[in-house]
């Protein structure tokens, strides 16, 4: 009996339900979605803390006992993923108050974007896999409306495909799921992980286990399966990028974690090896594209292909301190992302293009935006005090620890190459000449102050590292430890 | 909707006496839902059923004379109802989505078995017409 583990999911939802009454009046939609993110920030904040203290929660709901009704399981991992997701939330809505424009505003944006963060958070704490794939398509069906909204063309283009590739994952997660029930005849996780232990993880399970790496893939953008990702992210508003940048993929990667630390664990010489491999070329191809485009959305949008590699391959090396390290890499890449995508926004808006060759010289008329994109230029690419460099720090002690020396470094060299692509976005556009002196520049006062929110906080997670770690290491301990979620779940 | 300028006579006498069987039908659908087959979707999708034939019959503004509601609240309300039903467990401190029943004698109808999962499935009553005549609706005025 613990009804703090449903607030996360509860209070986007209900407030996503009373803002479709609100959607005439445009100041009260604004004032209600920012009182809503505040009230989940501190439900989030406040389950974690419980669960530093008291260990994993878990809620039945209906009070119906795991494994026959549906759980949803809060441990520290998922429970920090939830509480990143709600602040980037909070700070994309108050960058949509400038940028997104009145008339998608009236047509339920702000409810969109709370059933989003509810699809998101819900995918995080259930226990249960066929709830992660209702929570994944409500994300979905929040998405499909978000980057629709508005109606241009490149949406009306980049949408359609978006929804026909998502449709498509969708049906293989349920083709998945069915595999996976026909074998072991249950759907909740802890005791999925029972059964496949007894059993004995047969081929055929392996086999499942491929499928559900190839449907989460295709929603975290991993090397063979993130084609459909530049074109989609590049079409709707900044702030709707920004939303999607941060979270989506990320929640792709949060149930690989979860699937191949509780499920998935008995032949990891196979697919552990196999994520591996994946994650190396989704590393090169990310760095790859962000390299070759001058256009600043582009680039922000490869550099997640690069960050997902990474995180990845985080969690094929499974050991302790790379699991660390994925986390501490989940976290920051959430934050840091959600800022690039609004520095670009903002970006965009005074530049008036999105092409690098056409800009310079904006750090005298914009030093605030110039210096933000500097920082967290640096943050993304691991340079120490900032909060890029421990999560990968650990990734790679892990690799090496993991004997993947090879792979290790090339997540070495992409830091590198990451650190090149956005420093061009720097030095093109903020240094030298200005170019196009004729063209009166718009006025984007407000429109930085949620990307430096995001910013200072990387500041905050890179210097306050002492701070977190605890809260890191347990989430670590727990996505190591299977046994504990297991008890957790299925105690008498 | 196209204007409708043939004589429809039949088919708007038949549709005045059909609509309501359909109507009383999908209400036995969503009250038998619990032991029978039946529930909150398919009465939902059936009473929607019986506004599109109304809509077949006559035309979009006769029918909203009829029903004068903005289905996207009709589905936001439904929406509500069921999350309050769930809520409604957190005052005697139960999990999330507890639900319980009782028996009570009614006036007309005796000893009657109610349950609050009723009330979650009015809820996605409301959602399923709100939902299914919001769509009929937007694609029936663009022309």
């Amino acid at each position: 009996m613990n009804n703090l583990v449903i607030l996360p999911i509860l209070v986007p939802v209900l407030s996503a339900t009373l803002l479709i009454f609100m959607n005439k009046n445009i100041m009260l939609s604004r004032g209600f979605s920012v009182f809503a993110s505040l009230t989940a920030i501190a439900c989030n904040l406040f389950l974690v803390q419980t669960i530093f203290t008291n260990g994993i929660q878990t809620l039945y709901l209906g009070g119906w006992k795991a494994p026959f009704g549906i759980a949803l399981v809060a441990d520290q991992f998922a429970a920090l993923l939830v509480l990143t997701a709600s602040i980037v939330g909070l700070v994309t809505v108050l960058f949509s108050f400038r940028t997104i424009g009145k008339e998608r505003e009236r047509l339920f944006y702000y409810s969109g974007v709370q059933f989003l963060l509810a699809g998101v958070s819900g995918a995080f704490l259930t226990g249960d896999i066929f709830n992660l794939f209702v929570f994944f398509e409500l994300l979905l069906m929040a998405s499909y409306m978000l980057i629709v909204l508005g109606g241009s063309k490149p949406q009306l283009r980049e949408s359609l495909k978006y929804i026909v590739f998502n449709i498509i994952s969708s049906a293989l997660f349920i083709v998945g799921v069915a595999c996976l029930y026909a074998v072991t005849g249950t759907l909740n996780m802890a005791d999925l992980s029972v059964k496949i232990a007894e059993s004995g993880q047969t081929g055929l399970i392996t086999v499942i286990s491929i499928l559900f790496m190839i449907v989460f893939g295709l929603k975290a953008g991993i090397f063979p399966l993130y084609f459909w990702l530049p074109g989609s992210y590049h079409a709707p508003p900044a702030a709707i990028s920004a939303l999607f940048g941060a979270l989506l993929t990320k929640v792709g990667l949060y149930a690989i974690a979860r699937v191949f630390t509780l499920i998935f664990i008995h032949d990891t010489g196979f697919t552990h090896t196999f994520m591996a491999w994946l994650a190396a070329l989704t590393v090169i191809f990310g760095v790859i594209g962000s390299i070759a485009y001058s256009d600043v959305q582009k680039i922000v949008i490869y550099n997640i292909v690069t960050a997902v590699g990474v995180i990845l391959f985080g969690i094929a090396a499974n050991t302790p301190a790379s699991l660390q390290g994925a986390i501490y890499y989940l976290i920051h890449d959430m934050v840091i992302k959600g800022a690039l995508f609004m520095l670009a926004g903002a970006l965009f808006v005074y530049a008036g293009t999105n092409n690098l060759k056409k800009m310079g010289g904006l750090i005298q008329s914009q030093p605030l935006l110039g210096w933000m994109f500097f920082i967290s230029a640096l943050s993304l690419a691991g340079i120490p005090p900032l909060s890029g460099f421990v999560g990968k720090l650990k990734i790679v002690e892990g690799g090496f620890s993991a004997g993947h020396m090879t792979f290790s470094i090339l997540v070495l060299l992409s830091s590198l190459l990451v650190l090149y692509s956005v420093m061009r976005i720097f030095m093109l556009a903020f240094w030298g000449e200005e170019q196009d002196m004729r063209r009166r520049k718009p006025s984007i006062k407000g429109m930085v102050y949620p990307g430096v929110l995001l910013v200072i906080l990387s500041l905050a997670i890179g210097l306050g590292t002492e701070f977190i770690a605890p809260y890191i290491n347990q989430a670590a301990e727990m996505l190591s430890t299977p046994e504990k979620y297991i008890q957790a779940v299925l105690k008498e | 909707m196209r204007k409708i300028d043939t004589n429809d006579m039949l088919l708007q006498v038949t549709t005045k006496i059909t609509a309501f069987i359909i109507l009383l039908f999908s209400l036995h659908l969503f009250l038998a839902g619990h032991n029978n087959p039946g529930g909150g979707f398919i009465g939902g999708l059936m009473s929607a059923s019986a506004v599109v034939l109304l809509l077949l019959a006559y035309d979009l503004k006769t029918v909203r004379r009829i029903l004068p509601f903005n289905f996207i609240y009709v589905a936001g309300v439904g929406l509500l109802i069921a999350l309050l039903t769930g809520m409604g467990s957190f005052l005697f401190s139960a999990p999330f989505l507890s639900h319980t029943f009782g028996y009570f004698q009614l006036p007309i109808l005796g000893k009657t078995e109610l349950a609050t999962a009723v009330l979650f499935d009015i809820g996605v009553y409301l959602v399923v017409v709100g939902v299914t005549m919001t769509i009929i609706q937007t694609i029936g005025e663009k022309e």
